[in-house]
Parts: structure tokens; C-alpha cells; sequence
């Protein structure tokens, strides 16, 4: 089935089956290898990308769901100041260690920072506890978030 | 792994390991390709072409312009070693460091093999430790050939002229040139026999908190692990292994998932099926609509009950003697004595990044790209699976997202290849979660017994059996000799403590049906557990505190209880607690840094343990960089701490029973409270860091909830209806 979708500002034309979950077509159709599959079951938020903004679990959103709200992923978050800011205090704070789950973890901050510019601990705990880190950076993602917080005024 | 002090045996794994590694130095030219860490994830290789370059050993190029490219022997999983590694050759070369660049090894083991096993392998904790000397031997001859150029062509004493960030010097003259300018007559010099190694004290790198080479790709999608491989044409393939360990494929339909949209083709294999198709999803779908029956074989009646039964009969026999001194009779028959014995359970290692391989079987060749912690071994292993001369496989290693000694076998590599043989063109083969775990070869059960006997207070004798499985009978069979794995008996032999009468033994016990494997933490893991949980129960029996009781007994060990007395004092060890809060210590020796952890946990009346802060203080030697030293032991403190508190695979009719994160759970961020490390400064030589936090955190976390409670919990993961008070409604 032909599919347009708006993915990080630009149109991307492709066949898919409807029942695709976006995360196959972003990474085996589109070769969008930055969102990563985890778990396939929405456990483990590897593959969270934005749509309309929103952090979604893309390894069980079905492709033709999505219609036409934008989808941003990690290659496209660094174009948002939020997202830029994200990445930053990452690098600033040295928070990866193997990296598999930073895509995730990224963009669920990134997703928690538009919407909660000052997150409390509770804030963090709450849009952060859906991405699991096996190298365990929670204790530096915890404190990224508030670095980037505290950056600029947003 | 530390070296065990085996002497008096006879037995040493330095002697029974050192084949065939000359030193990075005098190893010659490297042949063969590299794989830039580079931003596209079209992985095609290009030669590692150093023609016109300055190619003094194994590690280092240089080339006219004065680009300086480092190879990595080690890979990169995580834990710094990329960074690190550079940051030792750079500092004896004295290298510009914000040129760097870095590339993955290729195989070879006579080139990049560790220097601890002779082969290619990054694991053990141990890539600084191994590589610490070739590696500034590498930089300091490299250096010392690019002076000798400089001297000649100035016709000055090579004495005379000093280096740095990337350029020679002749301070009388005012005279300078960079390495690019020297590179040509550089590679034209004799190597030097020997080379004076920088004092520590004139470092400018080593001991800096650098930032890491390897992380802004991995902010903004462009990092590429072996699972992001994309080739031109390539197929997309999940496989499904018979869920009973050791079965096979009687029958299979085929029918349904050939109907699904995008399948390709249904591969069936003796042991496995392969469904292949446009994209994951398709083949996915497929392997779900497959109808396969198994032939469940001689292992499906296996429960997790037998194998507890088989390993407890074990552990009652007499073991093969891996250290003894003093008199372990007299000492166990004066003074006051108690018995424990500790369990642990099968772990899965259940890396962030699925098991995946992608294969391009040719018929006269194969290409491989994959993260493996043992690419010279996937070469091999490839060539065996794919009926070929080992020369005719290119292996292409990548970034890996997790390896902690999953990524030290092969199996996933050859499954792929054997997939890949029915495939015509290049095909990308990816476990789902639920294979990775159901198909894991995992950590072994273990079951540790101590007895010891106290007299005044202090240990007099210490009589220690290990059972369970020999991963280095299998993995390494030469360093299995004598009837003893060195690992599993590693931090065993390895004791801190001051004890006069002291008896290590080991019984190899393999569990029936379930492979078992090396984890993050090794042997020392279970060793350190039994050891450090059952100091507890001691210095509780001798009516002292834990850390005042351990303390007594590390004169020997003076490093160790240096880290003791500062985690006491940062962990601020002797405040109050309220009730059913307790803090827990643990002080470990293992791979050749001292470490004493501490955990304060609460244990609610539901028995839910709850993290609230965790300090520990390390002398891991010479830290190469700092804050990797911080990140490896908060994030190996929270691997171990989550197993601690969830991890178990149980087996019930010869499979296992979880599956994915829902049932194999993991510590999430919400539960991960504080953690501090203290890096105490130390001169020494570097100690290994990646899994001591693994291996601290379960014992710190026992000895917190007996603190707490008074239970003395002998098994792991914890019982929480051992703890609660409540029963649960």
C-alpha cells in the first residue's frame, strides 16, 4: 500500500502493509537506522520517536496510524531547540555508555521538556520509567535532563 | 578474571595463555581493512591502505598530512575502552589528540590478539590492564622513530628534541616539524629494541576525564551497530530455534507465512527456522503464521527443579584443590563455626541490541557484518559454517550496543550463516527479544558453600567449595587443567582477608540442557557474593560490625581497606537507620581494583526492597579516564543490582520460561536512587572497571536487607516473601 508520511520536515513516499508498525518502515524501508528495536512489545522505549510531539513506542504504532501527523526521530530531533539541548547536555554530561537505548531515551526527554520545560524528579521518573538502559546512564540521563533544563529559557 | 596466584600449583594462566602474541611493537605491518567509526551505515570496507604512511606497528598510521589514525584492538561496547585506548597511544606518542581518529581492528590475532588469551577478545575486564604496556610501548617507539627522523634531518642528537601534540622540537635551533612532515622518513628508521616509557608523573592525557570519542554519533542516529548494517538488495530474516534446548524440526507448514505480504522465503533448518522477507516486519509476521512441529528431543522434561537437584548433589562431593595453605582442619576444628551455603540463578544477558548478524553468502565467499567481542573467532567460526577457507571470510565488526560476554560467542554469527546459505544475495538476520532470551547460552547456576571458624574475633579457617559449570572447559579448553576453572574460582583464591588456615576447592557440575556462558562479572561474581554475604553472617556471629570486622583482617591488603575507611566515612556508614532501613557493605578485590561498595536500602512490609543511595569508593590504579571509571561502576552497579533484585531464567519442560522485559525484568529510573564514586588517586598499575559494579552491588544489597530486617537471604534474585512481614492480599 502507498504511504506518505512527513517525517522530520520532509515527504517520504513508500509501500507498506498497513498493520507495519513505523518503526520497520523507518528502519528497513527508509534505512532511518537511529530509532532502534528493543523489544517489540512497548516495553523498553528504544523506539521512541515523536508524532505530532508526542513520545510514541513506534515498535507497536501501526504505519497507517500515523496519517498525517509529523514524525520526528532521532536523526531530525537535533533540529528542535529542545531536542538540541537534549543532545547536548548528553555529550556535556558524557550520560552514553553503548548507546543502543540513547535514541529512546533522547527522544522521551526531549518529548518530557516541551511539555515540562522544569521537570521535578517526579516529572522525570514519570516520562522516563518506559525506556530501559541495560548499561545503566540513569543516574547521568537524570541529571541531563535537569542540565538541560536549566539551559537557556524555554 | 584476575591472575590467580596459582604458583604454588603450577598451574598459571599467563604461561598456559601467552601463544603467539608478539608485542604490538614488533608485530610488523597490518593487512587487511578498516572500518572507520563514521557517520553513513553503508558498511563497505575499505583497505587499511598504508602506503605513504607512517606504519610503525599494529595501532598507529600516520599519513603526509599528518592525520594520525589508531587501530582498536579492543571493541567498543560501552565502556570507554575506544577512548582510552587512544588516549594511552596518544600520550606516549604525543600525538595531536583532536586529530585522532579511530578505526575498529580487523581479525587478526597475531596482531590485536589480548594479551591475557592470545586470541582476539574484548571481556574480562581486563582490555586496559592487558593492553597497558604493548600500547605505550606502540606510542613510545612510534615517537621515538619520528625523533630519530627529525634529529637526522636537522643533524642534531635525537636527545635534544622533545615531542608534542603532534610535532618534533629542537628548542636550540627553534626548529619544528609535524608528524605528517616527518612520516616518510619516519617509516624509513629501525625500530627502537627498546623504549623509555613516559613517567606518570608527565602525563597529559592519561588520568584527564576526556570526552569520549564514540558518543555524539550516538546522540543523533548516525552510530551504526551491527544490527544497523544496509546493503544494496539485502533481505530481511528473523529466525525461531526449537524452544526445547537440543531439539530439532520434525515438520513444518509452510502455507500461512508464505501468504504473508513481503515473505520471501521459509528456510527450515534441522534445529531452526528462518523465515526471510522485504523487512523485519514481514518476516516477523512470517515466522508467527509458520506451523512447526518439534521433535522436543531428550531435554523436554527438563525442569529448573532437576537442575537444582543435580547441582545441590554436586556441590556435597569433594572438589578438585585450587589453593590451600595453613591447615584447614585444625583451623575449621578451634573456635566458633559457621556454614553457609549461597545460590544463584541462570541469567540471560539480554543486551539492549537483539542478537543479529548480517550475512553475504557469495558461494566462494562470505562477508560478515555483526558487533562481536570476538571477531577473530566469528571469522572462524563463519568459515566452518560456511564450508570455507577462513581467508575467503571478510568478518566487519561495528559498534555494539551491550555485549557483557554475550557478544563472546559466535552462535549467533553461524545461525546466520547457515540462514545465509539458502539465500541468494545479502541477508540481515535479527533475533526477535524473545529468542535472544529463550536462546540465550547463559550465566551458570552456582552454589558456593563456605565454612569458616572465628577465634577472637578474627577468621582462622576458611574452607570454600565452588560448584557449578566450567565456561573456560569450554570456551578455552587449555586453561582448563587440573580440574579447575579458573574463573569460577577467580575472587575465591583471590581472598583480601587475613586468614592463617585457608582451602579452595571446585566441582564442575554442567547443568543438564542449559548452556552456559560467561556474564558481566564472571566468576568473581559468584565468588564475590558467597564471600562478601557470608562476612555478614560472621561479623554478626562475632557480635562486630561488618566493616570494622573485614577491616580487622586486610593488613594484607592495605588498598582494599583504604576504599573500606573512605566509603565508610562518604556513605556516612554509622547513622542511624530507621527501622527496616539498613546499609550494606561490600569489599571486593577482583580484577585488579580494590572496591568497597556500600547500599542503603529500605525493605517495605510487603518485602519490595527500595534502592536509596548507593557510594563506593575505588582504587582501580592509574584511571586512565576518570569519569569512565564513575560511569562503568554506576552502570555495572545497576546491572548488578538489577539481577539482584529480578533476574532468574527458570526452565520447566526443557525451555525457558521468560521472554521479553515484561517477564525478564530490568531496574528502571524511577527505582535507581543516588550513586556515588569516589576515585581514590592511586599510582598503580591500571585495574580493571567494567564489572566490578556488577559484581559489588547483589552482596552490598543482601547485606543491606539483613541489616534491615535480620533475614540473611542465602539465594538470589531476593525472596521478597521471605522479607515481608505482611502477607499479601
Amino acid at each position: 500500500m502507498a504511504t506518505t508520511l512527513k517525517i522530520n520536515g520532509k515527504q517520504k513516499t513508500f509501500d507498506a502493509p498497513a498493520d507495519m508498525p513505523l518503526l520497520w518502515v523507518l528502519r528497513d524501508i527508509l534505512g532511518l537506522t537511529g530509532t532502534k528495536f528493543g523489544c517489540g512489545i512497548a516495553q523498553c522505549g528504544a523506539c521512541t520517536v515523536h508524532i505530532d510531539g508526542k513520545p510514541v513506542r513506534s515498535c507497536l504504532f501501526p504505519v497507517s496510524a500515523v496519517r498525517d501527523r509529523a514524525v520526528v526521530t532521532i536523526e531530525g530531533v537535533g533540529a528542535t531547540p529542545v531536542g538540541a539541548k537534549v543532545q547536548k547536555a548528553w555529550l556535556d554530561l558524557e550520560v552514553i555508555q553503548c548507546g543502543y537505548c540513547q535514541s529512546g531515551q533522547i527522544m522521551s526527554a526531549a518529548a518530557l521538556l516541551s511539555t515540562t520545560p522544569k521537570p521535578d524528579d517526579s516529572d522525570i521518573d514519570a516520562a522516563m520509567a518506559g525506556n530501559i538502559c541495560r548499561c545503566g546512564t540513569y543516574v547521568r540521563i537524570r541529571e541531563a535532563i535537569k542540565q538541560a533544563a536549566s539551559d537557556g529559557r524555554s | 578474571m584476575t591472575i590467580p596466584d596459582t604458583a604454588s600449583r603450577g598451574l598459571s594462566r599467563r604461561t598456559i595463555l601467552a601463544s603467539g602474541l608478539a608485542s604490538g611493537l614488533a608485530a610488523g605491518f597490518v593487512l587487511a581493512f578498516h572500518l572507520p567509526v563514521r557517520a553513513a551505515n553503508e558498511p563497505v570496507q575499505s583497505p587499511d591502505d598504508t602506503t605513504g604512511k607512517f606504519a610503525p606497528n599494529a595501532f598507529i598510521r600516520i599519513d603526509n598530512a599528518g592525520k594520525t589514525t589508531l587501530v582498536m584492538p579492543q571493541v567498543e561496547m560501552g565502556q570507554g575502552v575506544y577512548t582510552a585506548v587512544a588516549m594511552i597511544l596518544a600520550e606516549e606518542l604525543d600525538a595531536d589528540f583532536s586529530q585522532v581518529r579511530l578505526l575498529h581492528a580487523p581479525p587478526n590475532d597475531k596482531l590485536y590478539g589480548n594479551p591475557t588469551f592470545g586470541i582476539q577478545v574484548t571481556g574480562n575486564s581486563n582490555s586496559i590492564r592487558a593492553f597497558w604496556k604493548p600500547l605505550r610501548e606502540a606510542g613510545a617507539g612510534a615517537r621515538a622513530m619520528l625523533v630519530q627522523a627529525a634529529a637526522q634531518q636537522w643533524q642534531v642528537e635525537a636527545a635534544r628534541c622533545t615531542t608534542s601534540n603532534g610535532e618534533v622540537r629542537h628548542a636550540e635551533s627553534g626548529r619544528k616539524l609535524g608528524y605528517g612532515a616527518l612520516a616518510e622518513a619516519a617509516g624509513k628508521q629501525t625500530p627502537p629494541q627498546q623504549v623509555a616509557l613516559k613517567d606518570p608523573k608527565n602525563f597529559t592525557l592519561i588520568g584527564k576525564p576526556l570526552k569520549r570519542f564514540d558518543t555524539p554519533d550516538k546522540t543523533n542516529g548516525k552510530a551504526v551497530y551491527g544490527i544497523d548494517a544496509m546493503l544494496a538488495g539485502m533481505k530481511f530474516a528473523s529466525v525461531r530455534a526449537c524452544p526445547v534446548f537440543g531439539g530439532k524440526v520434525a515438520k513444518v507448514d509452510d502455507g500461512a507465512a508464505k501468504k504473508v505480504p513481503g515473505v520471501r522465503q521459509v528456510i527450515v533448518l534441522d534445529d531452526m527456522v528462518a523465515v526471510v522477507g522485504d523487512h523485519m516486519w514481514a518476516a516477523k509476521k512470517g515466522l508467527d503464521a509458520l506451523d512447526v512441529t518439534w521433535d522436543e528431543g531428550a531435554n523436554a522434561r527438563v525442569s529448573s527443579k532437576d537442575i537444582w537437584d543435580h547441582l545441590r548433589a554436586a556441590s556435597e562431593k569433594d572438589g578438585a584443590v585450587a589453593k590451600s595453605r595453613g591447615d584447614i582442619v585444625k583451623g575449621l576444628a578451634s573456635g566458633d563455626r559457621l556454614e553457609a551455603s549461597y545460590e544463584l540463578p541462570f541469567l540471560a544477558h539480554a543486551p539492549m541490541e537483539p542478537l543479529n548478524a548480517t550475512v553475504h553468502f557469495k558461494g566462494d565467499a562470505c562477508e560478515i557484518w555483526t558487533g562481536t567481542q570476538v571477531i577473530s573467532r566469528v571469522q572462524s567460526a563463519a568459515a566452518q559454517a560456511a564450508g570455507l577457507p577462513v581467508e575467503k571470510v571478510t568478518a566487519n565488526n561495528h559498534l555494539i550496543g551491550g555485549g557483557f560476554g554475550r557478544r563472546l560467542e559466535p552462535d549467533m554469527v553461524v545461525a546466520a550463516v547457515r540462514v545465509a546459505r539458502q539465500v541468494d544475495g545479502p541477508v540481515k538476520v535479527v533475533w526477535t527479544r524473545e529468542e535472544d532470551i529463550q536462546h540465550d547460552i547463559y550465566r551458570p547456576v552456582y552454589r558456593d558453600t563456605i565454612a569458616a571458624s572465628l577465634s577472637n574475633g578474627k577468621i582462622v579457617g576458611w574452607k570454600y567449595r565452588v560448584t557449578g559449570s566450567s565456561v573456560i572447559a569450554r570456551w578455552l579448553p587449555p586453561a582448563f587443567q587440573n580440574g579447575i576453572d579458573i574463573d569460577a574460582v577467580d575472587s575465591a583464591v583471590d581472598m583480601p582477608y587475613d586468614i592463617p588456615n585457608f582451602h579452595v576447592e571446585y566441582v564442575r557440575a554442567e547443568p543438564p540442557a542449559v548452556p552456559t556462558g560467561f556474564w558481566r562479572g564472571v566468576g568473581p561474581n559468584n565468588n564475590v557474593f558467597a564471600i562478601e554475604c557470608f562476612m555478614d553472617e560472621l561479623a554478626r556471629k562475632a557480635g562486630k560490625d561488618p566493616i570494622a570486622f573485614r577491616r580487622d583482617m586486610l593488613e594484607g591488603t592495605p588498598r582494599l581497606k583504604a576504599a573500606l575507611d573512605l566509603v565508610a566515612e562518604k556513605s556516612k556508614w554509622d547513622e542511624k537507620m530507621p527501622a527496616r532501613v539498613g546499609k550494606g557493605v561490600c569489599a571486593q578485590p577482583s580484577f585488579g581494583s580494590f572496591i568497597a561498595t556500600v547500599v542503603e536500602a529500605e525493605v517495605d512490609e510487603q518485602g519490595e526492597v527500595h534502592l536509596r543511595r548507593v557510594t563506593s569508593a575505588v582504587d582501580t590504579g592509574i584511571a586512565v579516564n576518570p569519569d569512565t571509571i564513575v560511569a562503568q561502576l554506576q552502570g555495572g552497579l545497576i546491572f548488578g543490582l538489577t539481577a539482584a533484585l529480578y533476574g532468574e531464567i527458570t526452565i520447566k519442560n526443557g525451555r525457558v520460561q521468560q521472554s521479553n522485559f515484561n517477564d525478564y525484568r530490568m531496574l528502571r529510573i524511577d527505582q535507581v536512587p543516588k550513586i556515588e564514586v569516589h576515585v581514590i588517586k592511586s599510582g598503580e598499575a591500571p585495574g580493571g572497571i567494567g564489572e566490578t559494579g556488577a559484581t559489588a552491588g547483589p552482596p552490598a544489597l543482601r547485606n543491606a536487607i539483613l541489616a534491615a530486617t535480620g533475614i540473611a537471604l542465602r539465594r538470589l534474585p531476593i525472596d521478597r516473601d521471605a522479607l515481608a512481614v505482611r502477607k499479601k492480599s
